[in-house]
């Protein structure tokens, strides 16, 4: 299963360091990174293969939000299909 | 590969616009609980909601967590009480609302629909009794929702019927008077009901639909309203062309969701509702749509020209995206339950008599409309009548959902709170429609020819 994780805040050291951790600790592999970072606020996208994660995307989604709420970022985890049914025909 | 700015898009529709799925509604057959003894009845449609909506709570949850997409409400609908009650040795239907009650406690579902009576051309024993246990049924359960359908395109107006609901309505307002009226707040009175509407509180499953389905309402006035944004002062073909492709974006969602609650369940799919439905948080609200398209506030001249555009690039939009459409499809209005609506009705700007032209060109009716709690009960069945009529002749499904609000009048505001909001009481009309309604009887069904 694909997923895309969102990441926004105020830019600041180790956020990618913090995410990348968490995402290696449970086996998840990381398929394509984009980041910007418009007027000091951190913006990346990155999409992600949970076909060998430990963790459901249910339980990576809790941990992802835990990792947030502990650097001051917004984290989400969402399933690719959601996006692909909006934007794609 | 989707690129940053679509993923972006996607996710500020989510967080910051309100986009969410409005409900995942399980439809569920009834017709196998029919039983002379009403207990035994009970008894089985418990079982039977019980036993099929087990896990709908906890699946909406679960595609709500891996998909990042709020689904607001989950809820069940059933068939039609007065049809699988008709057999029953009582004439008191409440139990049944009771039982129905019970079930939607034990899944964990908000609103249940069903308690109906379809009595568009005649009523038999058992409508009667169904309607005539609504205030008692309403007023003893909490998510319980009751609808009785007054009339069709095809067979015209029970007018008998409608007399009754001015009554029943009446009496629910009364039975509930301690909480404003709330009883009220869960009937529903249609013409043209359609059978596999998702949305409450008309929400029941059709003698004609499946054992069980799935069926879901999108919403997301606040996504269309951010889209206009972006045209404002355009021309009229660019402003529908952006609320068809934002339609379609939002439908597509929810014929996702529709696929994997339906897979998940085992459960057939039937329709995505294409629904425009407002909550009354700020940002949320179909009257803010139309004010974006250049009107300063909703209800003065022009508001039904640009409901009437919505409407339809709503389902233009939404029709493509899913592989079936249904329900009621089309922009709500539902006074209490949309934040610009309730601020244009206390501006004096909305009245009931504008909401009634609106209602001939969107989706439903005179919806969650406070009125004076002394409103005589003819008045009020007067205003179904209206209301009825533009759904008959337009071949169109209105209904009506007022709230005489007791010990109110206008000026005083009714508060329910959560998704079904804040009323403002609205004027009615003084003057008597009292002798109309007392002639009784049919109003013809239309001439389907020579249409002008």
């Amino acid at each position: 299963m694909h997923a895309i994780i969102t990441v926004l805040g105020q830019d600041k050291v180790g956020i990618m360091a913090a995410i990348c951790t968490l995402l290696a600790e449970n086996n998840v592999n990381i398929l394509d990174i984009s980041q910007t970072i418009l007027q000091s606020s951190f913006t990346m996208v990155m999409a992600v293969d949970l076909s060998a994660s430990r963790l459901s995307i249910g339980e990576l989604r809790g941990a992802l939000e835990t990792l947030g709420a502990s650097i001051g970022m917004s984290i989400r985890i969402q399933r690719e299909e959601l996006f692909d049914a909006m934007h794609r025909v | 590969m989707l690129n940053q700015k679509e993923i972006l898009s996607t996710i500020e529709m989510i967080a910051q616009q309100h986009l969410d799925i409005r409900t995942i509604t399980m439809g569920i057959s009834l017709l196998d609980c029919a039983d002379p003894s009403a207990s035994r009845a009970c008894r089985k449609l418990y079982d039977k909601i019980t036993r099929h909506a087990e896990k709908l709570v906890a699946t909406g949850e679960e595609i709500e967590r891996e998909f990042g997409i709020p689904i607001v409400n989950k809820r069940i609908s059933v068939t039609p009480v007065a049809l699988l009650a008709a057999p029953g040795d009582s004439d008191n239907y409440a139990p049944y609302a009771a039982a129905l009650d019970r079930a939607a406690f034990a899944t964990g579902v908000n609103f249940i629909g069903g308690f109906s009576a379809l009595v568009h051309k005649g009523m038999t024993r058992a409508d009667e009794c169904l309607i005539r246990s609504i205030p008692e049924a309403l007023s003893t359960t909490e998510r319980v929702c009751a609808s009785v359908n007054i009339g069709s395109t095809r067979s015209g107006i029970n007018m008998d019927a409608v007399s009754l609901m001015g009554n029943v309505i009446t009496e629910t307002a009364r039975a509930t008077a301690d909480r404003d009226g709330f009883g009220c707040a869960k009937l529903v009175v249609f013409c043209n009901a359609v059978e596999d509407n998702p949305f409450m509180a008309g929400a029941f499953h059709g003698a004609g639909e499946a054992e069980k389905v799935i069926n879901v309402g999108v919403s997301g006035p606040g996504v269309v309203r951010h889209a206009i944004e972006a045209v404002r002062g355009a021309p009229f073909d660019v402003l529908a062309e952006t609320v068809k492709k934002t339609a379609f974006r939002i439908t597509r969602v929810g014929q996702l969701v529709a696929l994997e609650a339906s897979r998940r369940l085992d459960t057939p799919f039937g329709i995505v509702d294409l629904s425009l439905a407002p909550t009354p948080a700020v940002g949320d609200s179909v009257a803010r749509i139309l004010e974006e398209m250049g009107l300063e506030v909703c209800g003065t001249h022009g508001t039904t020209a640009a409901l009437a555009l919505l409407n339809d690039a709503v389902k233009k939009g939404g029709v493509m995206a899913s592989s079936s459409v249904g329900g009621l499809s089309g922009a709500f209005i539902p006074v209490s339950e949309d934040e610009g609506m309730i601020a244009a009705a206390r501006a004096g700007v909305l009245c009931l008599d504008k909401l009634e032209a609106m209602t001939c060109v969107c989706s439903v009716g005179l919806d969650m409309i406070a009125v004076p709690g002394d409103t005589p009960p003819e008045t009020i069945a007067a205003i179904i009548a209206d209301e009825a009529a533009v759904g008959m002749v337009n071949q169109k499904t209105t209904a009506v959902r007022l709230l005489p609000a007791p010990g109110k009048s206008v000026g005083d505001t009714i508060e329910f709170g959560g998704l079904l909001g804040t009323a403002p009481v609205m004027p009615v009309h003084k003057e008597s429609s009292a002798a109309f309604i007392r002639r009784g009887g049919r109003i013809p069904a239309p001439l389907q020819s020579l249409r002008n």
